[in-house]
């Protein structure tokens, strides 16, 4: 997998650091001179010294060659730029953003990059669906947010533990899809018995999250 | 007044172009708004301009809904950021469904990414040379 980051700041550094550990191959764009060098030291990646909104840049970079190209710079018309022309101009089928404004995330996709994502909305997604549950640890936002697969621990409290799947009376739009039980995945049936210490990945509209939480867990 | 019909015309940029423009446009009696992000560009306006002036980000939904951009006959994208002007132009097209739209960029590779969607395109380096190939061309016939 070949990965082109383009735009500064620690963030960038850390991000390429984990791609090259998993054995993706890395170019960053970068127009700071000074941190080109500093990259250059750090990093076993091709740091390119440039404006990556610029397509004789990416160009250069390589850019055809990516199978994603992430932008993220601090400028929401050098991303779009950026996406469109790694897009448009060079093929790239993966192209990937963070947008400031969340209004921005619809600006984006009716002008053709799809995967533009508001840090804002990530965020403020997290604090609104109550993620700081120590139970619940992970929650995946699908679409643009109409479904959410959330992963529920069962802890020794929990009201659902000892009962089949079918008499904990879920309703109809919280849906047990799988089981994780000592790291074995079970797609689970109405006569499966929930077990402590299950890890539920369960699918839910936004709207019975809440629910679905407080049924599973026992909390209020 | 002039014969031809008056337009409403947004001009994002208000540096030594959109103040040009505007200023003309202004003068030959159409409705002209100028965005621009910083109030002090608005001081480049001749004393013909008295159109409106908005400090904004046009790359901002609503700093264009504020100009009533979708009343919009024409939008001409004259900042000095070609990345700028190509996000604005398209938001222009693509949400405010404005007739005709025109973007200055500077580096002509960008210009492709305009292609097939409505967009025309002011490229000064190439409109410069061609005046400059012009001039040159009798003494060029010539030797």
């Amino acid at each position: 997998m070949q990965i082109m980051i383009i735009g500064a700041g620690k963030f960038i550094y850390f991000l390429a650091k984990t791609f090259i550990s998993k054995g993706y191959r890395v170019t960053i764009i970068s127009k700071d001179n000074a941190e080109c060098q500093w990259l250059s030291k750090r990093l076993k990646a091709v740091i390119v010294n440039g404006d990556g909104s610029d397509p004789r840049i990416l160009e250069e970079a390589e850019v055809k060659k990516m199978d994603a190209v992430l932008a993220l710079t601090p400028n929401d018309e050098d991303n779009l730029t950026i996406c469109q022309a790694a897009e448009h101009l060079f093929g790239v089928s993966r192209t990937i953003t963070l947008v400031n404004d969340p209004e921005q995330e619809k600006v984006f996709r009716q002008l053709g990059v799809k995967r533009a994502f508001s840090l804002t909305t990530v965020l403020s997604g997290l604090i609104e669906r109550r993620v700081e549950s120590e139970d619940v640890i992970n929650l995946i936002p699908i679409g643009e947010g109409e479904v959410n697969l959330t992963e529920i621990i069962l802890k020794a409290d929990s009201p659902v533990i000892g009962k089949r799947l079918k008499d904990t009376d879920l309703p109809g739009d919280i849906l047990v899809t799988c089981i994780l039980r000592n790291r074995k995945a079970i797609i689970p049936r109405g006569e499966t018995v929930l077990l402590e210490q299950d890890h539920l990945v369960v699918m839910t509209l936004p709207q019975s999250y809440g629910e679905a939480i407080r049924r599973l867990t026992g909390e209020s | 007044m002039s014969s031809v019909k008056s337009q409403f015309i947004v001009i994002v940029g208000c540096g030594r172009l959109g103040s040009y423009i505007a200023g003309i446009l202004s003068r030959d009696g159409h409705s002209v708004v100028v965005i621009d992000a910083k109030k002090s560009a608005f001081d480049a306006l001749s004393p013909e301009f008295s159109g409106f002036q908005i400090e904004g980000d046009a790359t901002e939904l609503g700093v264009l809904r504020e100009a009533k951009a979708e009343k919009a006959d024409i939008l001409i994208a004259s900042t000095d950021n070609d990345n700028v002007n190509l996000m604005v132009a398209q938001i222009a097209k693509q949400f405010f469904n404005i007739r005709k739209v025109i973007a200055r960029i500077y580096e002509i590779k960008r210009e492709m990414l305009c292609k097939n969607r409505g967009i025309e395109t002011v490229c000064p380096s190439s409109v410069v040379g061609d005046i400059f190939l012009n001039f040159l061309s009798d003494s060029l016939e010539r030797n």
